[in-house]
């Protein structure tokens, strides 16, 4: 129901054909000798080609190890639970010499930080063409034109060049450019961006955001997006997912969900999100901080914080259910029995 | 979090540092806090020893700037456009190659002026990295009372001057005071660093980043309290951010900095409304949209901010700027009031008689 919902609003071909990432109840519990806490508590989506969903959240809200479980890119001390399907392979199934096969050309990934893909000691050309030569088994100079036409791809300026440059001879924006023709170097049907334009300055943020829509477009990929700006967000995203402790809260088109945001948690995040036209006005922060993932408590992981919760918010964790056409929300406001409605508030405040 | 009673007890306490009692005013209300003249700082990066060719990196390259008394001022730009680093020099924490700074009308470091002791009572900085300020072998409530102590306090006095801090912060001290840092959220550690920069009772708050690294709820808890705080303790800041939105949110005045120089100064509202430097133009517009119906098409800027290290010619932003012409590579706009004597802008394209083809001609 849930996937049927968010990607209702998916237009032509796209929506009869099968999805291409397929992601059923994803659980990641982060198990060692002292520790034991369950980070991903359930996730499902689908997403087409040429679709772009944004995860969007605060820190730790589980944004980036969801992302990374579709690419098992996660430590030892990670279980996963639920299934993966990409391209039609059950990729947690899969056994791991086999994932360096589809790493990079089903599916690619970047970072906020690209030295965390690149390696100082090579240049940016001798990357890409040992990258590409990996996959596609291609001559050396079938892999240099390649590489090449990549960094014109990202429109690197003087590209040649730069095919020799060390990354640490470029700027900021030049680095990102670099990681993203690295991970376009296979022709991944399926991007995976973390923050990619997060630590980068307003001016050159809108550069990478504005190359990246285009690139998804032009190439057809789908692409999970993930950040924490809702701006950002309504820059590149089809649809959003809002993450709060490990699942999501609420679902739907870009514009519908910032519009007219129906999760308590999604309302609040957009009111203490600063805008100029607050000036001389007190913010409307949402009160304390996000929950200890290591003791959730049953109910609602948001009650804590809620200006709307009442006693039965505490007793179960609510369903992921319709909010409006199109949109869900994790919010018994929602759901089908009038159990909200009935309760009466608390008494004192939570 | 904390009672109107305490609160009441906390500003008696605190009287000493009010608007109104302020014993330590010397100019009056209308002398500038803060100011800051031909402002320079140059850090060499290589040709320390024999042979190696001298790189100097010109970080801050004569900057002014004013401070009125009570206002917040916004410092915005591009990261490595020299803002800590002017925060720094501000706090004596670095020398300046040359330049002077004025607090409430008395020259710094001077013999009759100011003393830098006198100086970090009076200006306190918070920085954006809540932990890496922060002593993790210390209690929250030793660290609130280090700089009382410093001062002379008693150990008694120090202590009980930490725990109203901490109320004033919102950290009730009953809860947070025997606790170490790694045992707070972000947003609480950031609470600490701002009860211990008001610990000493100073003057003028330097936020740089301060709320930066904070998650968008928090942030604004940070930003309602620093808003309380000014107004309890008639504090004058200045407010150090990437972020154009925080910072029209919470400045009086704007001085947008690129490359080491200040390149537009004003009212928050002249300077959102109508920017009259082209790099304040397209920073402003390089801001998301917030609507995905009016997505932004164009980036308005090419390129990465050049390196501070060999800055273009003349002025800092022609090799980005849509209206570059002959004279902006030959010389350096000065900072010149533009429509209003308040809101200055240092662009060629903006001063009549400069010999830009959209400058009007001399009168
Ligand atoms: N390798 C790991 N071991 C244990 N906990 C982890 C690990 N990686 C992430 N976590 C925890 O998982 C939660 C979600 O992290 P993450 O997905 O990185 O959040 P986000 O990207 O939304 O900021 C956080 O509480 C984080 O501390
Ligand atoms: N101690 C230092 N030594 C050498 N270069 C420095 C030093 N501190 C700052 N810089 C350089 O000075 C420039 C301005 O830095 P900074 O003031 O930190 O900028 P901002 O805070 O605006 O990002 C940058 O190019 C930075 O690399
Ligand atoms: S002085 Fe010239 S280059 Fe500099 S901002 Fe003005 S028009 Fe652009
Ligand atoms: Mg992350
Ligand atoms: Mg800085």
């Amino acid at each position: 129901m849930t996937n049927d919902q968010l990607h209702g609003a998916s237009s032509g071909d796209a929506a009869t054909s099968a999805p291409l990432v397929d992601v059923r109840d994803l659980s990641v519990r982060f198990v060692s000798r002292d520790m034991d806490v369950s980070v991903v508590n359930g996730v499902s989506f689908e997403l087409r080609e040429g679709e772009v969903l944004c995860l969007l959240g605060e820190s730790g809200s589980g944004k980036s190890v969801t992302m990374r479980s579709l690419m098992r890119l996660l430590p030892h001390t990670a279980q996963l639970g639920g299934s993966v399907s990409i391209g039609g392979l059950d990729i947690l199934g899969m056994p791991a010499r086999q994932l360096s096969t589809i790493r990079g050309s089903l599916v690619s990934m970047i970072f906020q930080e690209p030295m965390t893909a690149l390696d100082p000691v090579f240049t940016i050309g001798q990357q890409i063409v040992e990258t590409v030569r990996c996959h596609e088994g291609c001559s050396r100079s079938d892999a240099r034109r390649r590489a090449l036409e990549l960094l014109e791809l990202v429109q690197i300026p003087s590209a040649a060049r730069r095919l020799d440059a060390y990354p640490h001879e470029l700027s900021g924006g030049l680095r990102q450019r670099a990681m993203i023709a690295l991970a376009l170097s296979c022709r991944p049907r399926v991007l995976l961006a973390d923050e990619p334009t997060t630590a980068l300055d307003a001016t050159v943020q809108i550069q990478v955001l504005l190359l990246l829509r285009e690139l998804q477009r032009e190439l057809g990929m789908a692409t999970i997006f993930v950040t924490h700006d809702l701006g950002v967000a309504c820059e590149v995203a089809d649809h959003v997912a809002v993450m709060y402790a490990g699942r999501f809260i609420e679902t739907g088109a870009v514009g519908d969900v910032l519009n007219r945001p129906h999760h308590p948690y999604t309302v609040g995040l957009m009111r203490s999100t600063v805008h100029g036209g607050q000036r001389g006005t007190t913010l409307e922060p949402i009160p304390g901080a996000p929950p200890d993932l290591r003791s959730l408590s049953t109910g609602c992981a948001f009650a804590p914080r809620c200006g709307e919760a009442r006693p039965p918010c505490l007793t179960a964790m609510p369903e992921l259910v319709e909010a409006a056409p199109g949109q869900t929300a994790r919010c018994i406001k929602y759901g089908a029995a009038t159990t909200y409605a009935a309760a009466g508030t608390f008494q004192a405040a939570v | 979090m904390q009672t109107e009673n305490t609160k009441t007890n906390d500003k008696t306490a605190l009287r000493v540092m009010t608007r109104d009692v302020d014993t330590r005013d010397r100019g009056g209300p209308r002398q500038p806090m803060l100011i800051i003249r031909g402002l320079k700082k140059h850090f060499q990066v290589s040709g320390k020893s024999l042979g190696q060719p001298k790189i100097v990196v010109k970080a801050v390259d004569g900057v002014d700037l004013e401070v009125g008394k009570g206002e917040t001022l916004g410092i915005v730009g591009e990261s490595g456009c020299g803002k800590s680093t002017t925060a720094r020099l501000l706090m004596h924490l670095i020398e300046p190659d040359s330049g002077e700074i004025l607090l409430d009308g008395e020259t710094v470091g001077s013999m009759r002026g100011v003393d830098v002791r006198e100086l970090r009572r009076s200006v306190q900085m918070v920085f954006q990295d809540s932990y890496a300020s922060l002593n993790p072998r210390l209690t929250i409530e030793d660290t609130v009372a280090f700089g009382p102590r410093i001062g002379g306090l008693s150990r008694t006095e120090a202590k009980s001057r930490a725990r109203s801090m901490l109320r004033m912060v919102g950290l009730a001290p009953e809860l947070f005071a025997q606790r170490y840092p790694h045992e707070l959220s972000g947003g609480q550690r950031q609470r600490v660093n701002i009860a211990r920069a008001l610990a000493v009772g100073p003057r003028v708050l330097i936020l740089d980043e301060a709320v930066s690294a904070l998650d968008k709820s928090v942030e604004a808890q940070v930003l309602n309290l620093l808003q309380e705080l000014k107004k309890t303790l008639g504090l004058t800041y200045v407010f150090i951010s990437h972020d154009l939105n925080v910072v029209q949110y919470i400045s009086d005045r704007v001085v947008v900095m690129y490359l080491g120089q200040v390149v537009e100064a004003g009212p928050v509202e002249r300077i959102y409304e109508t920017p009259r430097h082209p790099y304040t133009a397209a920073l402003l517009s390089s801001r998301p949209s917030m609507d995905p119906t009016k997505r932004i098409t164009a980036p308005p800027l090419t390129g990465d901010p050049p390196n501070p290290i060999n800055p273009p010619s003349g002025c800092r932003f022609r090799t980005r700027c849509p209206l570059a012409e002959d004279i902006c590579a030959r010389v350096a706009p000065a900072l010149t009031a533009v429509d209003d004597p308040a809101h200055l802008a240092a662009c060629h394209a903006r001063v009549s008689g400069s010999g830009h083809s959209h400058a009007s001609a001399a009168a």
